[in-house]
Formats: structure tokens, sequence, C-alpha cells
């Protein structure tokens, strides 16, 4: 968003005037590693939304839970709460 | 009626900030620039004042204060000095980069180390850099009537940037001359009510002093620049305004006695009095030396200096600081290069004198003239010279 702005096209003193414009910046590109949730572990126990420090978790239709990749920085400490081991499993970015 | 008094600069600051009507004041006090807030605070205390006095912690606190207060449309005033300024260091640049208006008076002293307390510029050289608007008082008049012409022109809606006033600790500061203050109402007339474009609301978010990526600093900063650059007009608008209204008249290159001089000094601040005294001696026994005095220092009045030394031989600059292993002083530095690329341009001379609150007396602006113009007769073997110093001091050339 901010590439196509000019000096110009810039308000005094920098300030932002569209309050909550900062959702459109995405966070996640210098991740390196991505949380993948398992469905067939998990107990929709919610405390991986609950500590995730961007809120990258996003609570699905049915219940369970997922990343969204937009904002998540790969810190781990989703995997790091998750009371089930393997629901929540940190993987390198370049595996598939 | 307008009345002339007896007043010390620091109290002369005070009576401009009381008669500007500001609404907050955040200063911590240090020598030489003391007796502004202490004054301040008297006013407020006794209620010659209506403003919110906050007692910071320290000066990092006094500019931090004073940006908040800005943000919510107050017309703000701090103070300081020296070490003062060094630990506020942080925040000037915050305040000029975020285009919040105020006045900052700066009692200019020397740094540490050694510790000093007395007067010279190593202090406001430090934030040359920073996006503020700078000017030098010569006198306690003139320290007034910048504090209102300050508040006039920060919050100028096509300006917005903090104005830095500097008068020499000390010499000004701590000084009684007689001073005119003027009506309540001339001065109300001058400077309207401030109405700040973008105070902080709670029904219309905005965000003041986000984080910039790699992708728009450069962006904000150009707009930085080519808004300071542009104040300049609505500078020289505002001296020619208050000139009308108070009959005192600014210009950002001061000249005194140029007419036909082959010789120009180049002084700051309150030397520049001293300094006329000189000129007026030496013009009476028949030699063509004039003064120019830079009130202006930033945004740098290019275009006026060069007008007013291209007649010139020789040009004499005298620094109250040193620029450390650079040319020197940093204001011969500056003039220098503004000079460099002029086709018809004087020798540029050197001298840094009157560090720590060293005197410089008239004998010693006389061996600044006689000493430059043997200097640029000969060429100029060193960088600059400092006058008065004990021990010869050799090897100051170009590295």
């Amino acid at each position: 968003m901010t590439k196509k702005l000019t000096w110009r096209d810039l308000e005094v003193g920098n300030i932002v005037t569209e309050p909550g414009n900062s959702a459109e910046r995405g966070t996640g590109d210098w991740r390196t590693e991505r949380p993948v949730f398992d469905k067939g572990i998990c107990i929709k126990c919610g405390l991986c939304w609950l500590h995730c420090p961007d809120s990258a978790i996003k609570i699905l239709d049915d219940g369970y839970y997922d990343v969204d990749l937009f904002y998540c920085k790969g810190c781990g400490i989703c995997e790091n709460v998750c009371p089930k081991k393997g629901a929540i499993v940190m993987v390198e970015e370049e595996e598939k | 009626m307008s009345c002339r008094v007896a007043l010390e600069a620091s109290h002369a600051v005070a009576e401009a900030v009381r008669m500007a009507d500001v609404d907050v004041i955040a200063a911590y006090p240090i020598t030489p620039q003391t007796h502004i807030p202490e004054r301040l605070a008297e006013m407020v205390a006794d209620g010659e004042l209506s403003a919110a006095y906050i007692p910071v912690e320290s000066e990092h606190s006094a500019l931090s204060a004073c940006l908040g207060a800005v943000a919510v449309g107050a017309r703000t005033f701090t103070t300081t000095a020296g070490q003062g300024l060094e630990l506020m260091h942080e925040v000037v640049y915050v305040a000029s980069s975020m285009r919040y208006p105020m006045v900052m008076v700066i009692a200019n002293r020397a740094l540490s180390a050694p510790l000093s307390v007395w007067g010279d510029h190593s202090d406001v050289m430090s934030v040359r850099d920073t996006g503020w608007i700078q000017v030098f008082a010569q006198n306690n008049q003139e320290a007034f009537d910048l504090v209102l012409w300050g508040f006039r022109v920060a919050e100028d809606s096509r300006v917005l940037t903090p104005v830095m006033v500097n008068l020499d600790g000390f010499t000004l500061s701590h000084v009684t001359e007689a001073v005119i203050l003027p009506e309540q109402e001339v001065v109300n007339s001058f400077l309207p009510p401030f109405h700040y474009p973008f105070v902080l609301n709670p029904d219309k978010p905005a965000t003041h002093g986000a984080f910039a990526a790699p992708d728009i600093y450069t962006e904000t900063k150009i707009s930085q620049e080519v808004a300071l650059r542009k104040s300049k007009d609505i500078l020289l608008q505002g001296w020619q305004e208050f000139g009308d209204m108070f009959g005192r008249h600014y210009r950002p290159v001061e000249i005194y006695r140029v007419e036909g001089a082959k010789t120009l000094l180049l002084t700051m601040g309150s030397f520049t009095e001293t300094a006329k005294m000189v000129i007026d001696a030496r013009r009476d026994r028949g030699e063509l030396v004039g003064l120019v005095s830079l009130r202006l220092w930033r945004p740098f009045p290019f275009t006026e200096f060069r007008q007013a030394v291209k007649e010139a031989d020789t040009l004499i600059v005298l620094d109250r600081s040193i620029s450390f292993g650079g040319q020197g002083g940093p204001v011969c530095s500056e003039v220098r290069s503004a000079l460099f690329s002029e086709p018809k341009r004087p020798v540029v001379v050197s001298f840094v004198g009157g560090l720590g609150g060293r005197d410089m007396a008239e004998e010693d602006f006389g061996y600044v003239l006689d000493r430059g113009r043997e200097v640029a007769a000969k060429g100029s073997p060193e960088l600059f010279e400092t006058v008065g110093v004990r021990g010869e001091v050799s090897g100051i050339r170009d590295l």
C-alpha cells in the first residue's frame, strides 16, 4: 500500500488519519517457520488463539483453529502452549 | 501604552510567554536558563498566567510532555540549555519530524566535559540538523520579540514546525537591559489563537508517530525537508508583520555598516552588539569594514547571505563552537559551502572564540579584524584560529 505514496501524499507529520489501517500491513513476510494444525488431535481448547501475540490465529466455522499467514511471524508460541502434542507442529517454510 | 522596563533576557522571555497566553509549559531548570522556568512557575502560581506548568523530572520528559500538549492543541513552551538540550536530544528530532509547533528557548551554554555552565554555541550546534527553525537573539528585546514571532510562525498552518530561539547564556540571560513590553491587545492581534489542525479526538481516531518501513521513510524525510525550506517565506512574512505592528524590523541576515565594505565580519547572537562598537570605531578611522549577522540559522538563508557578502573581498567568520576534526567552526563551514559555487566570492577566514564563557572584548574583535585581513592577504595555512588561546597552536591543517 505505502509503496504507491509519494512524499506529496503524506499528511503533515506523517499522521495516519485512517484508523486501523495497520491491518493492511502484512507482518508474516519474515517468517521462517509456520504452524501446521491437525484437526484430528486438536481439542478446540483455544490456548493457541489466546496466546498468539499477533492475533494471527483464526477460529474456523467448525470451531477448530488455523493460522492467518498474512500476519503469522512464525514465533512458535502456539505450538509451545498447545496441550496436545502434534495438534500444532512448526515446519520450515521450505517444507511443503 | 507599551512600557519600557528593565529586564534580563530570561524575564523578558517569561513576559513574552505570558503575553502569548501559552496553555502548557513543561521545563526543567538548568543554568543559565533557570530564571525562565522559575519566573514562569511564579506567574502560574500567582495566577498571572493561566497555564498548566508541568514540573517534569528531566529535559527528555520536558519535551516529551510538550509533544503530548501540542497533540491536544495546546500552545506550548519549553526551554533548556547545554546539557539539558543534550539529554533532550532524542525528542528534539521527534518534535520537528512530527511537525509539532512550539517555541523552545535555549540559553546557549558550553557542553561538558570539562563541566562549564558558561556560554557558547556548542549546544545549539549539536541540534543543527534536527529540522527546527532556529534563530538567534542579539539582545533582550530581540529575545522577547522572537518568542512572540516564534509562536506566530510555528503555529502557521503552512509551517507547523517548532521554533528554537537562541539567546546567549549569562551574556543575555542574566544581564538586565531596557525592554519595551507591548500592549496585550497588540500582542493578541499579532498572535491569533492556536488552531492545531490535527488535535487528538476520540471521535476521529488518528495515529501520530507511526513507524515507517524503508519503503516510506525516505518520503517522510523529503516531505519534512520541503516543508522546512518552504517555511522561509512565512518566517519573513511574520517578521514583516511584526515590524509593521511593533516597529522593530528583523531580517534573516542582519547587516551593519556594509556600504563599500571590503572586509566583513560575521557573528551570531550577542557578540554582534560588541562587534558593532568595533565596526563603528574602525569606520571612524576610515577602514572599509562592515558586519553581517546570521539571525536565521535554519532554514539557512542562502539567498540573503550570498547577497550580503558578494561585494566583499574578505569574510571573517567568528564561531562560538568547534566541529571537532572538521573545518573548525560549524558556521564557517556552512558559509564556505554556501559560497563555493559563487562566481565571485570573498576569501573566508575562520576564527573560533568565546568558548565556555570566555569574554570577547572589543580588543579581541579588533584582533580578529586585523588578523583576519592579514591571513586573507597572504593566504591561510591553517583551517581556523582560536582567539586568545594560550600556547602556540600548530598543525590545524587539512588532514
